[in-house]
C-alpha cells in the first residue's frame, strides 16, 4: 500500500510522525522509532526561556559563595559544560547522521533575536524542518487576540525570512479565527501548521494550597477538536497540516488523513505502548486501506474537508444544534 | 629570541602551569592558599593537557596530605617523576615522607604556597612558618618572591632536583605570590624541553624500583651503620649549590631571565644591606631603587636557594663595602637565639670568616628582624624603617617591623605617611562583594590592561573572613615598568564603591589621593547623592577635591537580567571614566574578556554580559560636587556603645577594617577570647527580611530550628513582661496547653538576618484566602530595619523559657536560647542549624573541638565568634586544633572532664563527713538525663560551694575549683565530612571505638566545602566536584553503618529539613547516651549548586529517594532486645534522577557528557536502592535480650 505523504515539502513513507516527546532525547529511542517504522521526527522543543534562566542561574551560582579567601569557586569547571543551545544542536546533528528519515527541530524562543538565531543554529545543525512551538498565553489583560496573533504571524515571518529549510507553525487551538490566523501565516510564508498544541494543565492542591504541575497523556477523544480544524483549514489553505494529540490507533490516523491532514503526529500511544506501535498502526492501516479498497492514502487525503464532506454543517455547528439539525430533511 | 608571549595569571596558575607539564603524577590534597595548583592540574589533565613526554599527568586527590607525600613517596620510586602541591600543615604532614624522599636522594619538586602554621590561632595567611618547619629534611628550599620567579623557579626547580637528586621545595608567598594577579612572560614547551635534561629524567626512571632489576630501599639500620650511612649523602649536598647555579645560568641562557642563588640589587658600594627572601624582597628591591635614586648606599639580597644554604655565594653577592646588614624573617621561632634567616647569615659570615673567603675587612654588623607573619603587611614605609634602623647609630637588633608592640617593644617606628609610589602607576581600590562579582571584573580588567596595553599590571585581592555578604576589595596597580610593590594599596587614584551600603561603614576615601576619582553604585541620582553622603565622605570630598561619579548599577543589572551582578557594568564605568583606553576600545576589550570567561558555557551568559556592558554609559553621571557640605549625619558607630570594653576597643578596630593599627597589647597571648561577639557586629545584609503575621502563625517553630544564622527566634513569656514593650513589637496568646496564659513572639534580628529565605519556606501558616502571603513574608529591610532593630532588643530582654519545664520536641528545642548566633556562614547554610541546636539544647555544658573547615570558619574567625552564652555566662566553650584530629581532640575533653569529676567525687567523699552524707551522695548519684535533673544538680552544686566556704580544710578549697565538673559536660566533635569520611577517619574510628562518651556531629556536604567543593568520600556517586570533574564513579562511604559495625556506637543519620522532629529525637539519643556517638547530617551547600532557599526542598527530595535514609541506632534498643536500628524514613518514593536533577553539580556531568551521567546516574540508583535495602532488612532483623540476631 501506498502511505506516502508530502508534508512541509518532505516526501514521507507514511503520514505518521513522531511529535516532540521525551523519546526523542535519547539517539537510541530515534533508531528504534525510525525502525518502527516512523516517517519522521520532531525532537522535543529547545526553549531559549529555560536557556536563559539557566544563564542567569550560572551567574547566580558563580556569586553564591564567592567573596572567600579559601575559594574562588564551589564548582568545577570542566570542558564541554555549556549552558547554551550546544547540546541540543549536537543531538540534533546527531539524530540526523542516526536516521535516515526527516529529522524536525522544535523551537521555543522567548525574544525576538532568540526565533530567528536559533532557528539558523538548527538548520545549520541538519534540521530537515522547523516546528515553532508558539506557545503565547494571554495572561496580560492589555494585551488584544489581535495582538497575541501577530506577535505569532511575526515570529513565523522572521523566521522564514532568516532560514531556507520549510517551517511548521504549533499553534493552540484558543484563537478567535483560526483559519483567519492560518491564512496570514501562510501569507508570510509558513509552509505548515501543527494543530494543536497540548498545554499543559496545571492542577490545584486543596491541601497544600498550592499549584500541582500535571502532564497526562492525551486521549482518542482529543483527536475530535482536531478533525475539525483540519476539515475547516484543509478546505481553504493549501499549506500543509499536521494533527498532534489524539492520535492513538490506525482509526485516528486515517480520520485524520481524511479530514485533510499531510501528517498525523503521534505521541502519547508511543508513550504508552513503544516505538513498536508505529509498526502496528501502520500494519492495520494498510490492512484497512485494502480492505476499503483504496489505491493509496493519498487518495483518501482530505476526503472529509468541509469542502468535500456531504454535509458541511456537521463540522460547523456546535453541539446543542444536533437536535435541530435532525429535523433538516 | 623572539619576543616571548606574556600573559596575566596568579602565582599558583603559573606555577602549576609548569608543573604540570614536567610530571607524571600529581598526587594532591585541598589546602589554602595551594588548592588551586591542584585544582588547575586535575583541570588540564581532565581536558587532556599533556606534558612535554607527550602523556597526561595523572591527578590523584588523596585523603590527607600525608597520603598525598606517601603517594608521591611510592609513585617517585616507581620511577615517575611527581609533584605535589601544598602548604602550612599540610606541608607539615609531610615531613615524615620527606625524610625519606630525602634520605633515598629521590629527584622531585614540591611546590608550596607558604602558609602560616596555626599556632595561638590558625592563619590562612602567609608566612614561612611552614616552610622553616622542614628545614631539618634534607630538601633543597627554593624561594620565588613574584608571580615570574613563582612560574621560572618552578622549571629550575626540577633541573635542579634533577641534576643534584635533592629533592626540592619550591615555596612562594601564600596570597600574596600565590593569589596575585601579574604580567609574566610565559615559558613555552620548547623552553621546558629544551631546559630538563631527559638523560637526567631517564637516570630518575632507572632509579625506579622494578623486579626486573631489584634492589631494597628502605632497611633498619642498626648503630653499627647508621650514622655512616647517613653521612654518605654528603657530597651531593655539598654539590647542589652549584647545581642550582648551573641551572639558573642554563634558565637565563635561555629566557633571558638570570638568576642567581643570591641576588643582590642596589649601590654597588652600599653600606647598608636588608637579607631577605620572598614576596618581601620585591618590595625591599622597589625601595632600594628609590633611595639609590636619591643618592644611599643601600642594597638588598634576595635570598633564593635557602637551603642547601651556600656560604660563599652568599659572600659573593654581598657588597664588599656592606657594613650592616638587617636580617628579615617572615617566620617566628620562639626561643631561639635568633630567627633561621638570621642566624644563617651570621653563622655565614663567622665561618666565611673561618674559611677565609670573607670579603669584608671588618665583618659587618647583623640586626635580624620579624615582618609579615600571616600576611601582615610589608610596605615601602616599612622597608624605609628597616634601612633607618640600619643608619641608626645603635641597630635595634631582634624587631619587629609592620606592627606596634607596646608590649616588648620590639618594633621599629614607621613613617605611616611615607609613600614611595611613582606617579606613573596607576592605583585603583576597588570595594565590593563577593556576590556582586566585583573581583571577577577586576581580574579580567586587569588582565585587560596587562594583555592589551604595554603596561605591567598587578592585581590583588582582599576578603573579609565572612562566606554571607563577604566584602571584596581588589588592589590594581598598573604602570610602565615591573610593578614590584608587593603590598596593598594605600592612595589610590581612583576608589570604587560597587555597593551603597559601604557608604555608611566604610571608610573607603581614606584610600584616596587627592584628586582621585571616586566612582559610586547609587541607588540616587547625580543630582540627589551628595545630600544623601554621611558627613565624613562630604569632608573628604572636599578636602581632597575629589571627582564622583555615579550610577545605579544595581538598577541596571536588575533590568538587563544579571541579578545580583553590577560588575561588568562597574568595570565598564572604570574604563570609561579612567581613559586607560579609548571609550569604544575599552568596551570591545570588556566585552572580548567576557566572551573569553564565558564563551564556553555559552552565548547566553555572554549575551546577558553584553546587555549590561551596553547599558552602562547611558546610566553613568558624574557629579557636580556643590559648595556646601550639607549632611547632617555621620557614619554611625562600629559597635554598640552597650557592647563589652575588649569589643570597642578591639574588635571594633577588626570590623572596621583598621586591625593593622592594634598594638599588641590589645591581645590576648594565648589566643584565648571572650565568645559572643558577633552579636555586636551589625551587618545588615540582608535586603530582604522576613515579617510575621501573629495571627496566622500556628506557633510551630519550624522558622527558627531551620535559620541558619539564630536571627528569627521564638520567646513564651509571661503577659506581665510586655510592659514597656515597643510601639510595633508584636505579640499573640501562647495557643498550645503548655504554656497557657503565656504570650508568644517570633521576631527577626533586622540586622543579623541575611535574607536567605528559608524560613519563609519552611512556613506552613497560609492565609487561606490568599496562600502566597504566610505567616513569615519577605519584606524589604531597609524600612523596617530601626523599629525592629528595636523590637529586637526588647525581645532579647524578655526572659528565657525554663528550661526544665519544656517539652523538647522541635517546638520546644526552639525556645532554648540559642548559643551560637549570626555566624559569618552562607547565606542558607544547610550546617549551621544543627550547630545551634546543638547549642540550644546542651550548650550551656558544652565542650566542643571543631574539625578545621567551613564550621571553624564560620565558628572562629576574628573579628567576632558566634559561640554565645546565656544569662548566667554559661555557654559552649570551644577550640579548634587542626583538620585531621578532632575527634581525638575532642576525646581528650572527655578524658579530662571524666578525671576532674573523678578527683571532685574523691574530694567529695573526703569530705562527706563536713558535707553531710545526704548531699554528698545525691551529688555523685544525681540523675542528669533530663533538664530538671540537671538544674537540681546546679542547685546541689550551689549549696555545696555555700557550705565548702565554711570548711577551712585545703581539699574544700580545691572542690569548689572542681564543683562545677559534677554537672555533666556534654562533649562534642564538630566537623564536615573531609575531616571525617577522609583526613580524620582513622582517629575518628580509633574514638568511637573507645566506647567513651563523646558525641561526634558530622556536618555532611559531600565535599570539601572550605576549600571550595573538592570530592570527598562522601561525594556522592554521579555528582561532579573538583577533582571528581568526570563525575564521582564510587559510591558514597557508608560512614554511618561503618559505625554501626561496632555494635556499641550510637549512630543517627539525620536531615532536618525532611525530618526535623527525628533529627531533635537523635541529638537527644546521641547526648544521652553514654557511649561513643556519632550523628551524621545531611548538609546542602552552595557546593551543590542550586539557590539554597530551597535547601529544605532538596534535603526532603534526597531522603524521598532513598539517597540520605534516615535513622536511629541506639545500642541501648539490643540491650533491651530490640532491635537497636529504627528507619525513619520511608522506602524511597522517588527516583535518585528527580533528587539528583535539581542540583548542578549533577548536571553539569549531564551537560559534559550524557553517556556517562545516564551511567552513573544508573549505577547511583542501584547503588541508592541496594544501600535501602540493606537498611530495611537490617532494622527488619529481630533481637533476643541475650544479644542473638535472628532474620525475621
Amino acid at each position: 500500500m501506498d502511505l506516502t505523504t508530502h508534508y512541509l515539502g518532505l516526501e514521507l513513507v507514511n503520514p505518521i510522525v513522531v511529535g516532540a516527546c521525551p523519546l526523542g532525547t535519547s539517539l537510541d529511542s530515534i533508531r528504534a522509532l525510525a525502525d518502527g517504522g516512523a516517517s519522521a521526527i520532531v525532537l522535543p522543543s529547545l526553549f531559549e526561556e529555560e536557556i536563559m534562566a539557566a544563564a542567569r542561574a550560572a551567574l547566580e551560582i558563580e556569586s553564591a559563595g564567592a567573596g572567600f579567601a579559601e575559594a574562588g569557586s564551589y564548582l568545577p569547571n570542566p570542558e564541554g559544560y555549556h549552558i547554551g543551545p550546544g547540546q541540543y544542536l549536537a543531538h540534533l546533528e546527531a539524530a540526523k547522521s542516526a536516521v535516515k528519515i526527516p529529522v524536525i527541530a522544535s523551537l521555543n524562543g522567548a525574544s525576538a533575536g532568540g526565533w530567528t538565531e536559533y532557528a539558523k543554529k538548527m538548520e545549520a545543525a541538519g534540521a530537515d524542518a522547523i516546528e515553532l512551538n508558539t506557545y503565547l498565553l494571554p495572561f496580560d489583560i492589555d494585551e488584544s487576540g489581535a495582538e497575541i496573533e501577530q506577535r505569532t504571524v511575526d515570529i513565523v515571518a522572521a523566521v522564514k525570512g532568516s532560514v531556507s529549510i520549510p517551517v511548521a507553525a504549533k499553534l493552540s487551538p484558543f484563537f478567535s479565527s483560526l483559519p483567519n490566523l492560518v491564512k496570514r501565516l501562510e501569507g508570510v510564508g509558513a509552509d505548515g501548521v501543527v494543530l494543536f498544541n497540548r498545554f499543559y494543565q496545571p492542577d490545584v492542591d486543596i491541601e497544600s494550597l498550592e499549584v500541582a504541575p500535571n502532564l497526562r497523556l492525551s486521549t482518542s477523544d482529543e483527536l475530535r477538536l482536531r478533525l475539525r480544524w483540519l476539515a475547516v483549514l484543509s478546505a481553504q489553505t493549501k499549506i500543509s497540516l499536521a494533527a498532534t494529540g489524539g492520535a492513538h490507533s490506525a482509526v485516528d490516523v486515517i480520520k485524520a488523513v481524511m479530514c485533510g491532514a499531510h501528517a498525523v503526529q503521534m505521541v502519547s500511544a508511543l508513550l504508552i505502548h513503544g516505538p513498536e506501535h508505529i509498526g502496528r498502526t501502520l500494519e492495520a492501516m494498510t490492512f484497512w486501506l485494502t480492505d476499503h479498497e483504496y489505491a493509496s492514502l493519498a487518495q483518501m487525503q482530505g476526503s472529509l474537508s468541509l469542502a468535500k464532506v456531504e454535509n458541511p454543517k456537521a463540522f460547523a455547528r456546535a453541539n446543542y444544534m444536533k437536535m435541530l439539525d435532525s429535523w433538516e430533511m | 629570541m623572539a619576543k616571548p608571549r606574556t600573559t596575566m595569571i596568579d602565582g599558583n596558575e603559573a606555577t602549576a602551569s609548569v608543573a604540570h607539564r614536567i610530571n607524571d603524577v600529581c598526587a594532591i590534597y585541598p589546602i589554602t592558599p595551594s588548592s588551586n595548583m591542584g585544582e588547575f592540574a586535575d583541570e588540564w589533565s581532565a581536558r587532556g593537557r599533556t606534558n612535554i613526554w607527550g602523556t597526561v599527568p595523572d591527578v590523584i586527590e588523596m585523603q590527607s596530605e600525608g597520603g598525598a607525600s606517601a603517594a608521591v613517596h611510592g609513585s617517585l620510586q616507581a620511577g615517575a617523576l611527581t609533584t605535589t602541591f601544598t602548604a602550612s600543615q599540610g606541608l607539615l604532614l609531610m615531613i615524615p615522607s620527606m625524610y625519606k624522599i630525602a634520605g633515598e636522594l629521590t629527584s622531585t619538586v614540591f611546590h608550596v604556597s607558604a602558609r602560616t602554621v596555626a599556632t595561638h590561632a590558625l592563619s590562612i595567611f602567609g608566612d614561612h612558618s611552614d616552610i622553616n618547619a622542614v628545614r631539618a629534611t634534607g630538601w633543597g628550599l627554593l624561594c620565588s618572591g613574584s608571580v615570574q620567579e613563582a612560574h621560572d623557579m618552578a622549571c629550575v626547580s626540577q633541573m635542579a632536583t634533577l641534576a643534584s637528586r635533592v629533592p626540592f621545595v619550591h615555596f612562594f608567598d601564600g596570597f600574596r605570590t600565590s593569589h596575585e594577579v601579574s604580567k609574566i612572560e610565559l615559558l613555552e614547551d620548547d623552553d621546558l624541553r629544551a631546559l630538563i635534561d631527559d638523560d637526567l629524567v631517564r637516570a630518575h626512571r632507572e632509579r625506579a624500583l622494578s623486579p626486573d632489576h631489584p634492589v631494597v630501599r628502605g632497611t633498619s639500620q642498626n648503630p653499627d651503620t647508621f650514622f655512616q650511612a647517613r653521612e654518605a649523602i654528603n657530597g651531593f649536598y655539598t654539590a647542589c649549590p652549584q647545581h642550582v647555579a648551573d641551572a639558573m645560568q642554563a634558565f637565563g641562557k635561555r629566557t633571558g631571565r638570570a638568576y642567581s642563588l643570591f641576588d643582590y640589587v642596589g649601590a654597588p658600594d652600599a653600606e647598608r644591606v636588608i637579607v631577605l627572601m620572598g614576596s618581601g624582597a620585591e618590595a625591599v628591591h622597589e625601595m632600594v631603587e628609590h633611595l639609590t635614586e636619591r643618592g644611599e648606599k643601600v642594597g638588598v639580597v634576595k635570598v633564593r636557594l635557602y637551603r642547601p644554604f651556600s656560604v660563599s655565594h652568599l659572600m659573593q653577592a654581598l657588597p664588599k663595602t656592606t657594613k650592616r646588614i638587617a636580617v628579615l624573617d617572615r617566620t617566628k621561632e620562639p626561643g631561639a637565639i635568633a630567627e633561621p634567616l638570621h642566624m644563617d647569615v651570621v653563622h655565614a659570615l663567622a665561618e666565611a670568616r673561618s674559611l677565609g673567603i670573607s670579603p669584608f675587612a671588618t665583618d659587618p654588623l647583623v640586626v635580624g628582624g620579624r615582618y609579615g607573619l600571616s600576611s601582615k603587611e610589608f610596605n615601602d614605609g616599612m622597608v624605609k624603617a628597616v634601612f633607618d634602623n640600619l643608619a641608626a647609630e645603635a641597630p635595634r637588633n631582634h624587631f619587629t617591623v609592620g606592627i606596634v608592640d607596646d608590649v616588648t617593644h620590639l618594633s621599629l617606628p614607621v613613617d605611616d605617611e611615607f609613600d614611595s609610589a611613582s606617579d606613573k602607576v596607576f592605583r585603583g581600590v576597588f570595594f565590593g562583594l563577593g556576590a556582586d562579582g566585583t573581583v571577577g571584573a577586576n581580574k579580567n580588567s586587569i588582565k585587560i590592561i596587562g594583555e592589551e596595553t604595554d603596561n605591567f599590571a598587578q592585581g590583588y585581592f582582599v576578603y573579609d573572613s565572612k562566606k554571607a555578604g563577604a566584602v571584596t576589595i581588589s588592589h590594581l596597580r598598573f604602570g610602565p615598568k615591573p610593578i614590584r610593590s608587593s603590598y596593598l594599596i594605600r592612595k589610590a587614584k581612583f576608589v570604587a564603591c560597587h555597593q551603597w551600603v559601604f557608604i555608611e561603614k566604610l571608610d573607603m576615601l581614606a584610600y584616596a589621593q587627592p584628586g582621585a576619582t571616586f566612582l559610586v553604585n547609587s541607588p540616587f541620582g547625580p543630582d540627589e547623592i551628595w545630600d544623601q553622603l554621611p558627613l565624613e565622605v562630604q569632608q573628604d570630598i572636599k578636602a581632597k577635591k575629589l571627582k564622583v561619579y555615579c550610577i545605579d548599577a544595581t538598577s541596571v543589572a536588575r533590568d538587563t537580567g544579571m541579578g545580583r551582578r553590577t560588575n561588568t557594568i562597574m568595570q565598564t564605568c572604570f574604563f570609561a571614566i579612567s581613559g586607560i583606553l579609548p571609550r569604544e576600545e575599552a568596551i570591545e576589550k570588556i566585552k572580548q574578556a567576557i566572551k573569553k570567561t564565558y564563551g564556553a558555557k555559552g552565548d547566553e551568559i555572554v549575551k546577558l554580559n553584553y546587555n549590561a556592558v551596553d547599558s552602562t554609559l547611558a546610566n553613568l553621571f558624574e557629579v557636580k560636587v556643590p559648595e556646601a557640605i550639607t549632611a547632617t549625619v555621620r557614619r554611625p558607630p562600629i559597635v554598640s556603645e552597650a557592647a563589652p570594653k575588649l569589643v570597642k576597643r578591639v574588635t571594633a578596630m577588626m570590623i572596621a577594617g583598621k586591625g593593622d593599627l592594634l598594638p599588641v597589647s590589645a591581645f590576648p597571648p594565648d589566643g584565648t577570647w571572650p565568645t559572643a561577639t558577633t552579636r555586636w557586629e551589625k551587618r545588615n545584609i540582608a535586603i530582604d527580611i522576613p515579617v510575621w503575621d501573629e495571627e496566622l502563625c500556628i506557633q510551630c517553630n519550624k522558622c527558627a530550628l531551620v535559620c541558619p544564622h539564630a536571627a528569627i527566634r521564638a520567646k513564651v513569656y509571661a503577659p506581665a513582661a510586655l510592659a514597656g514593650a515597643p510601639a510595633t513589637f508584636k505579640s499573640v496568646d501562647y495557643k498550645a496547653k503548655d504554656f497557657e496564659g503565656q504570650k508568644y513572639t517570633i521576631q527577626v534580628a533586622p540586622e543579623d538576618c541575611t535574607g536567605c529565605q528559608i524560613c519563609v519556606r519552611v512556613c506552613p501558616a497560609k492565609d487561606k484566602s490568599n496562600p502566597k502571603h504566610k505567616a513569615l513574608d519577605m519584606a524589604p529591610q531597609m524600612a523596617l530595619r530601626e523599629p525592629e532593630r528595636v523590637n529586637y532588643d526588647f525581645f532579647l530582654g524578655l526572659p528565657e523559657v525554663d528550661r526544665t519545664a519544656l517539652k523538647l520536641d522541635v517546638k520546644g528545642s526552639q525556645f532554648l536560647q540559642p548559643l551560637f548566633e549570626y555566624s559569618g556562614a552562607c547565606e542558607g547554610c544547610g550546617e549551621t542549624p544543627y550547630v545551634k541546636l546543638l547549642t540550644q539544647l546542651f550548650g550551656d555544658r558544652a565542650l566542643i573541638g571543631n574539625a578545621t573547615g567551613c564550621s571553624s570558619i564560620y565558628g572562629g574567625n576574628l573579628p567576632t565568634t558566634p559561640y554565645a552564652v546565656d544569662a548566667a555566662g554559661r555557654g559552649p566553650a570551644w577550640n579548634n586544633s587542626l583538620f585531621e584530629d578532632t575527634a581525638e581532640f575532642t576525646l581528650g575533653f572527655r578524658l579530662a572532664v571524666d578525671q576532674t569529676r573523678e578527683r571532685a567525687v574523691r574530694l567529695l567523699k573526703d569530705l562527706s563527713s563536713d558535707l553531710g552524707d545526704t548531699l554528698v551522695g545525691e551529688l555523685i548519684g544525681a540523675d542528669q538525663s533530663s533538664e530538671t535533673g540537671i538544674a537540681a544538680q546546679r542547685e546541689r552544686v550551689r549549696a555545696l560551694r555555700d557550705k565548702l566556704k565554711g570548711i577551712s580544710k585545703p581539699a574544700a578549697g580545691e572542690l569548689a575549683h572542681m564543683a562545677d565538673y559534677l554537672v555533666r559536660k556534654s562533649v562534642w566533635g564538630v566537623g564536615g565530612d573531609g575531616w571525617a569520611y577522609d583526613i580524620g577517619y582513622g582517629g575518628l574510628d580509633h574514638v568511637l571505638a573507645t566506647g567513651r562518651d563523646v558525641n561526634l556531629l558530622v556536618l555532611d556536604t559531600g565535599v570539601y566545602s572550605n576549600t571550595g567543593g573538592q570530592a570527598s568520600k562522601a561525594t556522592p556517586m554521579a555528582a561532579t566536584a573538583k577533582f571528581a570533574m568526570g563525575g564521582k564513579a564510587i559510591t558514597k562511604k557508608d560512614l554511618g553503618l561503618m559505625a554501626m559495625a561496632y555494635g556499641h556506637v550510637y549512630v543517627a543519620q539525620v536531615a532536618f529539613g525532611a525530618k526535623d522532629s527525628q533529627t531533635v529525637s537523635a541529638f537527644l539519643e546521641a547526648e544521652s547516651y553514654p557511649g561513643a556517638s556519632i550523628i551524621i547530617a545531611y548538609s546542602h551547600c552552595i557546593a551543590h549548586g542550586y539557590n539554597l532557599a530551597n535547601g529544605l526542598d532538596q534535603q526532603k527530595a534526597a531522603v524521598d529517594s532513598g539517597f540520605w535514609p534516615l535513622y536511629r541506632f541506639d545500642p541501648r534498643r539490643a540491650a533491651m532486645g530490640e532491635n537497636p536500628l529504627k528507619l525513619d524514613s520511608k522506602a524511597p518514593k522517588a527516583s535518585f534522577e528527580q533528587f539528583a536533577n535539581a542540583e548542578t553539580r549533577f548536571r553539569m556531568l549531564q551537560k559534559i557528557d550524557p553517556e556517562r551521567a545516564k551511567k552513573l546516574m544508573g549505577d547511583a540508583q542501584r547503588a541508592v536502592t541496594a544501600r535501602f535495602n540493606v537498611y530495611q532488612q537490617l532494622a527488619a532483623l529481630t533481637f533476643s535480650s541475650d544479644g542473638d540476631t535472628d532474620a525475621n
